[in-house]
């Protein structure tokens, strides 16, 4: 099963090797993973979203707590959680599609950052599957490149 | 006043009560052997760095202190990895201190460096790498503290040259308080209580321990848990001596080379209690038919070794002797007649013992290796501080030389490092100047760190050293011989030395034996001897170890000869 993970570490010199290289170190997964500064300027906040059954879950969270960076692990999945991420989308943009760009762009309710004379660059936030259905919806105009951030996650409440 | 770095360093070694360091100097830390030419530390020159994390580790394990081990950057740092690695996977606490180049040159390839700190994450407790001589002293205070307290285990700082020559205030931290990092040491009560509830209900409970029971200093707890409720003992190698193999109630070792009572015991057991143990897979066998009738109690301090083999039912997390006082607590204002209720299942495993003991049988002619350890309990009376390689020796001790306490076995159980034992015996030595020190080695692995004969002479440690010499690499041949069909690849080691005239070579005593009949004098005649002996023992060149459950297997299905 999925799990999305909050872990606060301290925002030290070599923490995201640390944290890397326990999970290559012990075979866990990492389908993706965030990490920026928190409130706290000595705190960072990772986010990873990881795969694996109840066992192997017990043991990554057991395992990141270990580490004496650590400072707080928090999984999501056993309650109720908002997760987002961003992704920006550079595409084709022909004089002819430019309308049908921006048309899928408000439905999904995408901003243009950036135009050049040949491409759109289009910026999406929302929870996986949004930023899927429009991945989804562009390709066949024509993806340059993709840029995601990986999952963001906070409990809700 | 100010302080450089190298002397802050010293003076905080001294504050943790540090007295001894091994080491190996070398460009990046001249600042530091400088500082401690003048300093009221004992230093051991060792010849090669991996000999001398090994003997930090065998002094730590020897005395229950924090060892120490200074090594300078680049060649000197890589050295100490599988040292480091041997000391993580038993949880023994070390400090490394390597030397860096100076932090301006970090990442330029510069002449000996090397990345230390990431070279060593995945096998430390924790490491720092030290950018700032005022975070120097935290660091310190900080790395002690996490090396010796929960979990122990090793624990690497790196110190670039010109922090080490830069200077500031002193300020000495008198606590340390890491956010991340608080181990629990006492077990919820609550949780005792259904192990309570669960030995009471058992029929056929059986004590399962391992090195967390030595390293807690919980063995007087452990005895009197098991006496009071005539509950049998099976040991991991890492926990033997953490109860009187003598005892009626110990089964020794069990797993791979265990006992025959020992497996059979944790086969048909009905509640397994494992304490500071993490059913490893040279225990467990074939996980799948492990204990499959029982109800595990794991208690362990580290929550990452609990269910991560063997799922427990009911997990503990603490400190062993905690959690044993407060079971002990508990049980005693129980009523039950723990004797006659126990009886029937201590009749079954007295069974096991009697018609399956360890057994070989020495000739008249060529020496069996099993005898010649059981020789140097009887002549040490099972008193001496025992060192092991790896391999077939190393189990062979396991099996015969009867450990009465903790802290007289030092053996490489995780990592399985060949070339550990004889300098963790120089380190133990050094820690217990007037006991016997023993290294019982392979004719193999004895090359590994033979080098060290120098530092045994150099600092007259009268280090004892027992090769059981077949000219294989026996344990490999073993399993060639049981499983490759014979096919002896490269296991036979065709040219050695004359290892006496090695030993005379470093200034060092050899004696050779190769007559069944005198393996008992030279023992004695080589513990008489007040300086470093090596005795080459010719041993029976094809003996194997027995017990054994081959790889994959269920440990009930044993080879017994």
């Amino acid at each position: 099963m999925r799990h999305t993970i909050s872990v606060l570490v301290e925002n030290k010199f070599g923490v995201l090797s640390r944290i890397a290289g326990l999970f290559s170190g012990r075979g866990f997964n990492i389908e993706s993973l965030s990490v920026a500064e928190s409130l706290d300027p000595n705190v960072s906040r990772m986010t990873i979203v990881t795969r694996g059954d109840d066992r192997v879950i017990e043991q990554v969270t057991k395992q990141l707590n270990k580490l004496v960076d650590v400072i707080k692990v928090i999984d999501h999945t056993e309650e109720k959680f908002v997760g987002r991420e961003l992704a920006l989308i550079k595409i084709n943009a022909e004089p002819q599609l430019r309308e049908e760009i921006l048309r899928i762009a408000e439905i999904f309710r995408g901003k243009v950052v950036d135009v050049s004379s040949k491409t759109y660059t289009v910026e999406v936030t929302g929870d996986e599957e949004k930023v899927e259905a429009f991945i989804e919806m562009l390709k066949p105009l024509g993806i340059k490149e993709i840029a995601r951030t990986g999952k963001i996650a906070m409990s809700r409440g | 006043m100010k302080k450089t770095g190298a002397e802050i360093l010293i003076e905080c070694l001294i504050k943790e009560g540090v007295d001894t360091i091994f080491g190996y100097p070398g460009g990046a830390v001249l600042p530091i052997y400088d500082a401690l030419f003048k300093a009221p530390i004992k230093h051991i020159l060792v010849r090669h760095e991996q000999g001398g994390v090994h003997a930090a580790d065998g002094y730590a394990r020897a005395s229950g202190k924090v060892g120490v081990c200074l090594v300078t950057s680049g060649p000197g740092a890589t050295n100490t990895v599988t040292g480091i690695a041997t000391a993580y996977m038993d949880s023994i606490p070390l400090v490394i201190l390597t030397g860096q180049v100076p932090t301006a040159m970090i990442g330029n390839d510069a002449f000996q460096e090397a990345d230390i700190v990431g070279i060593t994450r995945p096998c430390t407790k924790h490491n720092y790498l030290v950018r700032d001589i005022n975070d120097l002293s935290t660091i310190i205070k900080e790395a002690f503290y996490i090396a010796s307290t929960g979990k122990p285990g090793p624990v690497l700082i790196d110190l670039p040259k010109d922090v080490m020559a830069a200077s500031t205030i002193f300020k000495y931290p008198e606590k340390v308080h890491i956010r991340g990092y608080q181990p629990t040491y006492e077990g919820h009560i609550g949780q005792v209580k259904k192990a309570s509830d669960a030995l009471m209900a058992a029929k056929r409970p059986i004590l399962f321990i391992g090195g967390g029971i030595i390293l807690s200093s919980a063995y007087k707890e452990l005895l009197e848990l098991s006496e009071f409720t005539h509950t049998p003992v099976t040991t991991t190698l890492m926990g033997l001596g953490g109860f009187p193999s003598d005892h009626p109630l110990s089964l020794g070792m069990c797993g791979m080379h265990g006992t025959f009572s020992s497996n059979m015991a944790l086969t048909n057991t009905d509640l397994i209690i494992g304490i500071g143990a993490r059913f490893d897979d040279r225990v467990t066998g074939k996980v799948d038919e492990f204990a499959t009738g029982a109800k595990i109690v794991h208690i362990d301090i580290d929550p990452t070794s609990i269910s991560k083999n063997i799922p427990a039912h009911i997990p503990i997390v603490g400190d062993a002797k905690d959690v044993l006082k407060k079971l002990i607590g508990l049980l005693k204002k129980e009523k039950k007649n723990w004797k006659k209720d126990n009886q029937e299942w201590l009749n079954q495993v007295e069974e096991w013992k009697v018609t399956h003991p360890l057994s070989y049988k020495q000739g008249k002619n060529i020496i069996k290796p099993q005898y010649v350890i059981e020789q140097i309990h009887e002549v040490t009376k099972g008193e001496a501080i025992i060192t092991t390689e790896v391999g077939q020796n190393q189990m062979w001790t396991a099996q015969y030389y009867k450990f009465k306490r903790p802290r007289t076995l030092l053996t490489s159980g995780g990592l399985g490092t060949m070339g550990y034992g004889f300098p963790a015996a120089i380190g133990a030595q050094v820690a217990f100047p007037d006991k016997i020190v023993f290294d019982i080695a392979g004719d193999g692995s004895i090359q590994m760190n033979i080098q060290e004969l120098a530092t045994a002479v150099q600092y007259r440690l009268p280090v004892k050293v027992a090769i059981l010499n077949n000219s294989f690499l026996g344990m490999v041949r073993q399993w060639q011989e049981l499983f490759y069909n014979k096919r002896y690849s490269y296991s036979c080691m065709e040219c050695q030395p004359d290892f006496v005239k090695l030993a005379e070579a470093y200034g060092a005593v050899g004696l050779r034996v190769e007559n069944p009949d005198d393996v008992k004098k030279a023992l004695k005649e080589a513990i008489e001897i007040p300086k470093p002996v090596l005795i080459d023992f010719i041993v029976d060149r094809e003996e194997n170890v027995y017990p054994m459950v081959p790889a994959g297997k269920p440990i009930s299905e044993m080879l017994l000869v």
